[in-house]
């Protein structure tokens, strides 16, 4: 569903992407690891075209990402994303962080959207939750109210970008097991992520990025268990030391 | 002080004809540069390059003209092309415009100052740009503008003194005429000072409230 060919993406002259070919299928989880400048959340930027790209192509079911174009408005309904700082709406509370891209992008009937989001903010396991603004809301809960509003347009695959990094490491777990649960329901996710446990469990398939290549992918048992490239090794040796 | 009182009595309903002028041309004077502020700081926060530049000389150039000489040009200049004004409708006009340039700024600044991640928050919900200003970028950029708004408000109610020159009747214009042909120069401006006051000090009091409703927490 998400298609990615030959994809060159540069800042100026820096050149962060390098001709990155992934294809993500339906119903697939995919996480993404490597160190801190490798291009990662680049990457996902591209695919949720708030970045332009200079080579290649990024397609999502057949149509093609074009950051400028309008049609990428309707893309981002279908691909969603999650954000390493959450980037909730501080105005708007839980459940209208939710709705908003329904109402008022899709144009649902509120009383659908609100029934629908809560019942996503339930099973992120904030029912009561809805009415409070976030800066009440601790970080893990924040995440697990931006995942419910990615939710919320339907979306076919939702990309994150380290959801659990900003988060104090007593608040991971949750996050985690929201995604998981996401995970097992089928959805199609590509996730950035320095959480090997997760990656181990639940990804379909791990991809590891270097010098904006991805230089090895496979199944998570082989690039986590038995990394073929020595870059692949020493990026996971740093990791596991770390923590 | 009983001459002060006399004098007072019959002095007052005059200035105070001037002073419904004097609010008359600050509200007027505040929708234009309100709205024409705000048409200015979208311009420049649009990041097309040629509103972004229009928006920046245009606010240069009036910045750099003094608001007396705007007036003059409103009210005498312009008739010779054909736009003919009455005095009010100049001095709300160029006091509108020279102001719209502060607002400009008050609004750009409080754009500026929401989250970069907030417009791709909204983005990647599929929102475009006309849904991201108003549901997101505006509601949280207005918090930020009401303080230094509050404060601009006092500034336009005062320098509506200005329109003076050009014939408006307000307040100021009211005073000159009255000292000038009772030469009770003490009496009219101790008045007028007072009401100015009157008038500044609503304002005061909602500029303080925004604040410490929406300042800095
Ligand atoms: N807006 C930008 N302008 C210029 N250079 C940028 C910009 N965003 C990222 N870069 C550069 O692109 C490279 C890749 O950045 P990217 O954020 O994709 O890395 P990452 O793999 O996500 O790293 P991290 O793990 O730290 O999030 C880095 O060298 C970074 O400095
Ligand atoms: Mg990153």
């Amino acid at each position: 569903m998400i298609d990615i060919h030959a994809l060159h993406k540069s800042y100026g002259d820096l050149e962060v992407l390098k001709g990155i070919d992934l294809t993500v299928k339906k119903g697939e989880v995919v996480c993404l690891i490597g160190a801190s400048g490798s291009g990662k959340s680049t990457l996902l930027r591209c695919v949720n075209g708030l970045e332009v790209y200079q080579g290649g192509a990024i397609r999502v079911d057949e149509r093609l990402v074009e950051a400028e174009r309008k049609s990428i408005r309707d893309i981002r309904t279908r691909v969603t994303m999650v954000f390493q700082r959450f980037n909730l709406f501080p105005h708007r509370t839980a459940l209208q962080n939710v709705t908003e891209g329904p109402i008022y992008v899709k144009g649902e009937p509120r009383a659908e959207a609100e029934a629908y989001g809560r019942e996503l903010l339930a099973r992120m396991g904030l029912a009561d939750k809805a009415d409070v603004y976030p800066d009440r809301l601790s970080g893990g809960q924040q995440q697990r109210v931006a995942i419910a509003r990615a939710l919320a347009m339907r979306p076919e695959a939702i990309l994150f970008d380290e959801p659990t990094s900003a988060l104090d490491p007593e608040l991971v777990g949750e996050v985690l097991a929201a995604m998981r649960q996401l995970a097992e329901e089928g959805m199609t996710m590509l996730v950035v992520t320095h959480e090997m446990g997760f990656a181990k469990e639940v990804a379909d398939r791990v991809l590891f990025m270097h010098g904006g290549l991805i230089l090895e992918e496979g199944p998570a048992a082989q690039v986590l268990g038995n990394p073929q490239h020595e870059r692949t090794r020493d990026f996971l040796s740093r990791i596991l030391e770390h923590g | 002080m009983t001459n002060f009182l006399t004098d007072a009595q019959a002095y007052l309903p005059i200035l105070l004809r001037g002073a419904a002028t004097t609010v008359g041309i600050a509200f007027c004077a505040l929708v234009i540069a309100t709205l024409f502020g705000l048409v200015l700081a979208l311009m420049r926060y649009s990041g097309n390059p040629i509103l972004s530049w229009t928006s920046r000389s245009f606010v240069n150039v009036v910045r750099g003209i003094p608001i007396l000489v705007q007036l003059f040009y409103i009210y005498f200049v312009l008739p010779d092309w054909g736009i003919d004004l009455t005095a009010f409708q100049a001095g709300a006009i160029g006091l509108g415009l020279a102001y719209s340039c502060y607002m400009a700024e008050n609004f750009r600044a409080g754009l500026e100052a929401v989250d970069n991640g907030q417009i791709e928050a909204a983005q990647s919900i599929g929102m475009g740009w006309g849904l991201t200003m108003r549901r997101v970028i505006l509601p949280q950029a207005f918090r930020t503008v009401l303080p230094p708004y509050g404060n601009t408000m006092i500034m336009l109610l005062k320098d509506t003194s200005q329109a003076s020159v050009i014939t408006v009747a307000e307040m100021t214009f009211q005073a000159k005429m009255l000292a000038a042909s009772t030469f009770e120069n003490l009496t009219v401006y101790t008045l007028v000072a007072g009401l100015y006051l009157t008038l500044s000090v609503p304002l005061f009091i909602l500029a303080s409230w925004l604040e410490r409703r929406f300042g800095k927490k």
